[in-house]
């Protein structure tokens, strides 16, 4: 196997670490632990009065905006990585190509910031 | 016998086995120490309690004490809940933690994996905890959960923005995105032909330090930007349904992605494992190279739970209107102006 494959086996090894520090925990938990269970106990916390209404309660997502704007400045970022770890040989050009860039979506943030999108809706 | 152990160290295994170890000490260590002496001790100090004193000399086993209730609780799953998701997040947030911790070097032979894209692999990994927040919040199947993942979701992906731009400007410096690579940079570098202390990019990258802290505040969803877990409107947010050893390892998470997070920050900005003076190449940082960096590490979390104390909690609008109208493009300006010196100098 080559290097660069072991070396995302060993990504893939700490993973499964997380997972089995959680599983192990948990196993340890299950022989300390009580078991018994009553309606009362399976109800969900609604500050000790009883729920009221189904439990699968609907919200007003208020972010949709900004994640849409997210996904936008994250695909920005990945294409700002590979220009700024080689800076130093693209030079001048690289530079003005890259503030054009930025220019481009600092307009694109600032038009958002025009609609008020950026505001609490 | 001794041949056995001999090959088996030699090859992929030993030295993988002997990693993995570091890792688990490189999580669980750093997320201790910071309860004990931060949450517990300082916290106290700083409301004017005392805080812990009954288990061990100055309350030092409340921690095993913390652990041991925890392990003693009923698990409860709600009636109405997903459970197979209820059950899974906990895996979810661990493991984008243990991911995380892969690319801190803690020596110049001491790290876990060096991977070519270091600091960009763990940016990306850090944002798969946002995937696991939402699910506890969402298979709880309780009003107060929603609310909680749902405010969180919303915090995190909007800071993990200033987060990455102000890591761009020390990949500008430093030309590289390996984390070994950055170290070294900093070690060697020079602030206008003076290298005696190298150039820890705190000393350049200053706004980039400060935009850095604030987003890993908000990433780490402590006080002030507290309102996924606010205790006062959500009890305890994407958290409220889980109990016992499940509530524990959100806790265990939260801290050790604290610790990790510091971690990330003073390999950027505050030379990683160096000390200046010390030739960097030198098998000394090997051994001292973990101490130091747990020194930073300490160093940086005292800043952000200083902070965590002393503010109160902003509003949700205003939370969202700091990332979007300051953060941001200050970061961008950041980004620019270190491109534009970068060339001219």
């Amino acid at each position: 196997m080559s290097e660069f494959l072991r070396s995302y086996l060993v990504v893939a090894i700490f993973g499964g670490v997380g997972v089995l520090l959680v599983g192990v925990f948990l196993s340890i938990a299950r022989i300390f632990r009580p078991n018994r269970p009553t309606p009362q106990k399976l109800e969900n916390y609604e500050s000790g009065v009883d729920p009221s209404g189904d439990m699968w309660s609907q919200s007003n997502i208020r972010y949709y905006v900004f994640a849409l704007l997210f996904v936008l400045f994250d695909v920005e970022a990945v294409f700002i990585f590979p220009w700024a770890s080689r800076l130093e040989a693209l030079g001048l050009f690289g530079l003005v190509e890259m503030a054009i860039f930025v220019f481009i979506l600092l307009l694109g943030l600032v038009y958002a910031w025009r609609k008020g999108m950026l505001k609490w809706v | 016998m001794s041949g056995w152990i001999d090959t088996f160290f030699d090859s992929y295994w030993g030295p993988t086995g002997l990693r993995t170890l570091g890792g688990l000490v490189a999580v669980l260590l750093p997320a201790g120490a910071l309860v004990y002496i931060y949450l517990f001790k300082l916290m106290s100090f700083v409301q004017s309690r005392i805080g812990p004193m009954e288990a061990g000399p100055q309350g030092s086993l409340q921690l095993l004490a913390e652990v041991g209730k925890a392990f003693q609780k009923e698990d409860i799953f709600p009636r109405k809940a997903d459970k197979i998701v209820f059950a899974l997040a906990p895996f979810v947030v661990l493991m984008s933690t243990f991911l995380l911790v892969l690319v801190v070097p803690f020596g110049p032979d001491a790290w876990f994996v060096n991977l070519d894209t270091g600091i960009y692999f763990a940016l990306a990994v850090s944002s798969v905890s946002v995937i696991g927040i939402l699910m506890a919040g969402w298979a709880s199947a309780s009003k107060y959960s929603l609310l909680g993942g749902l405010r969180a979701a919303g915090q995190l992906i909007a800071y993990e923005l200033p987060l990455v731009l102000a890591v761009m400007g020390v990949v500008i410096q430093a030309g590289t995105l390996n984390m070994q690579d950055i170290v070294l940079a900093q070690a060697e570098g020079e602030i206008f032909g003076w290298g005696g202390i190298g150039n820890p990019f705190i000393l350049t990258q200053f706004v980039g330090f400060a935009i850095f802290l604030i987003a890993m505040q908000a990433e780490l969803t402590q006080p002030p930007f507290d309102m996924p877990v606010a205790e006062s409107e959500l009890v305890s947010g994407y958290m409220t349904e889980y109990s016992g050893v499940r509530f524990l390892l959100f806790f265990i998470g939260e801290f050790a992605t604290a610790g990790v997070f510091a971690m990330i920050a003073s390999v950027l900005f505050l030379g990683g494992w160096w000390v200046p003076g010390i030739d960097p190449d030198s098998n000394l940082f090997n051994i001292v190279g973990p101490a130091v960096m747990f020194g930073k590490v300490l160093f940086v979390t005292l800043l952000i739970f200083w902070f965590r104390f002393t503010y109160p909690r902003f509003r949700e609008d205003q939370l969202q209107r700091l990332c979007w109208k300051f953060l941001i493009p200050i970061s961008l300006l950041n980004i620019v102006v270190t491109g534009v010196l970068k060339v001219v100098f």
